[in-house]
């Protein structure tokens, strides 16, 4: 499997489950469908990000750097949108959003085909 | 008359120094004294280098002797391998001296790298290169018989070499080429001599079986050095196996070569179970955990995160 197609599978494997957590804070429970979805997208478009990293650049560290920034950045782009009752939840989603972009710069860069390796098969 | 230090110390080297005329090397200076020759820095006068040079000892020039030093030579420059030291000549002086000429390592034995205090996992490296340079030479039926901190080189870029194949013991399946008299060889050790170094020779050379010596009993030897490398300090579960299993006293209880040792060692520093070991569960999980502290340091990271974001909305 190459990297971006495993950003892409861990990624959204993650966001649901990211999404799910939703599920114990009650005043957002209603909207949980909702943020599943949106939880599942915003980690694939990091899995994806992060796997391209990855092929481009070899090292742990500036993978794990990547992913936790991509994280940031796609969680802030979630939380700038109101929720139906008008609040934003900026430290709620961008903590652990960035978190999980760091995992999965992590799980990038350690698995998954090298481009040459995925070209040669 | 009164002559200084320095005189006497110039005249002892000229009284030792090997007649070198007729061959294109001068002699600079005496570098080591093994059991059969000395070895001396010369440089090549039509290269413009310095070698080492392998020259056997005036009170043990006999024919016999000469015969294992050009033996050895020939076993030497048959083992092409970047851990084994390269033989770029041989000859004879002209008092009749048998002599070989190598690459002049500049490095340090394995003892003073281990006096440097390398980290276990650059010791271990370094012992894998050793186990390389063994395999190698195992693959083409030479077996070392004398392998000891002191015939290993270690030079300035981590490059390990094995040196000192004097006692070397070629095998019955060993090719054509490193045979020096086939089919027999005549100069091979005769079974109650004792070839090796104490505390690091196989039980079975320690009783002169010579027979009984082949590639194990360098997997011995090869135990006994990474027993050195790796100090006082007490070795972890699965590395104490694999020392106990190269050092076993039953050579059929040991690896079967260098290459099967290097790569339990190679496992051992990936974080991979070894053969030698059967590790519990609670071994196997904290490998695991060692291996991915990573990912549990990350996981821990988003558990933690959760937990202070539920602490932020219940305030």
């Amino acid at each position: 499997m190459n990297k971006p197609l495993l950003g892409l599978l861990l990624g959204g494997i993650l966001g649901v489950f990211d999404g799910l957590t939703a599920w114990f804070t009650p005043e957002v429970r209603p909207f949980i469908i909702g943020i599943v979805i949106g939880s599942t997208f915003k980690g694939m478009i990091a899995g994806v990000a992060a796997g391209w990293f990855a092929r481009k650049v070899h090292s742990v560290p500036a993978g794990i750097v990547f992913g936790f920034a991509v994280g940031l950045l796609l969680a802030f782009a979630v939380a700038a949108m109101p929720s139906e009752t008008g609040e934003h939840y900026y430290f709620e989603i961008m903590l652990p959003g960035s978190v999980l972009g760091a995992v999965v710069g992590w799980a990038t860069q350690k698995y998954g085909q090298p481009a040459a390796a995925a070209q040669a098969a | 008359m009164w002559l200084s230090d320095e005189t006497v110390g110039r005249l002892q080297q000229i009284g030792t120094e090997p007649d070198l005329a007729g061959t294109k090397y001068r002699p600079v200076r005496e570098l080591a004294r093994g059991g059969m020759g000395t070895v001396w820095i010369a440089h090549d006068e039509e290269l413009d280098r310095e070698v080492a040079l392998k020259v056997l000892r005036p009170e043990l020039s006999t024919p016999e002797a000469a015969a294992r030093m050009v033996r050895e030579a020939k076993i030497v420059a048959a083992l092409e391998h970047p851990g084994i030291i390269p033989v770029h000549d041989v000859g004879s002086l002209r008092d009749g001296r048998v002599f070989y000429a190598m690459k002049l390592v500049r490095g340090t034995t394995l003892e003073q790298f281990r006096e440097s205090g390398p980290t276990r996992a650059e010791a271990l490296r370094a012992f894998v290169r050793i186990c390389e340079a063994v395999a190698f030479a195992h693959a083409h039926g030479v077996v070392h018989r004398d392998l000891k901190p002191g015939n290993v080189m270690v030079g300035p870029f981590g490059e390990v070499l094995v040196v000192d194949w004097g006692v070397a013991k070629l095998l019955r399946d060993a090719p054509q080429t490193i045979s020096p008299s086939p089919p027999h060889d005549e100069h091979q050790t005769r079974d109650g001599t004792v070839v090796g170094t104490p505390g690091y020779m196989a039980p079975e050379q320690e009783r002169g079986e010579i027979s009984l010596v082949d590639e194990r009993s360098d997997v011995f030897a090869l135990g006994a050095i990474l027993r050195f490398l790796l100090g006082e300090a007490p070795a972890p579960p699965p590395l104490a196996s694999i020392l106990g299993r190269a050092m076993h006293a039953q050579p059929e209880s040991r690896y079967p070569g260098a290459s099967t040792l290097a790569d339990d060692v190679v496992r051992f520093l990936d974080g991979l179970p070894v053969s030698a070991h059967r590790e519990s569960h609670l071994e196997r999980l904290a490998r695991w955990a060692t291996r991915h502290r990573t990912l549990l340091s990350l996981i821990a990271a988003y558990l933690m995160a959760r937990f202070l974001v539920f602490l932020w909305i219940d305030r």
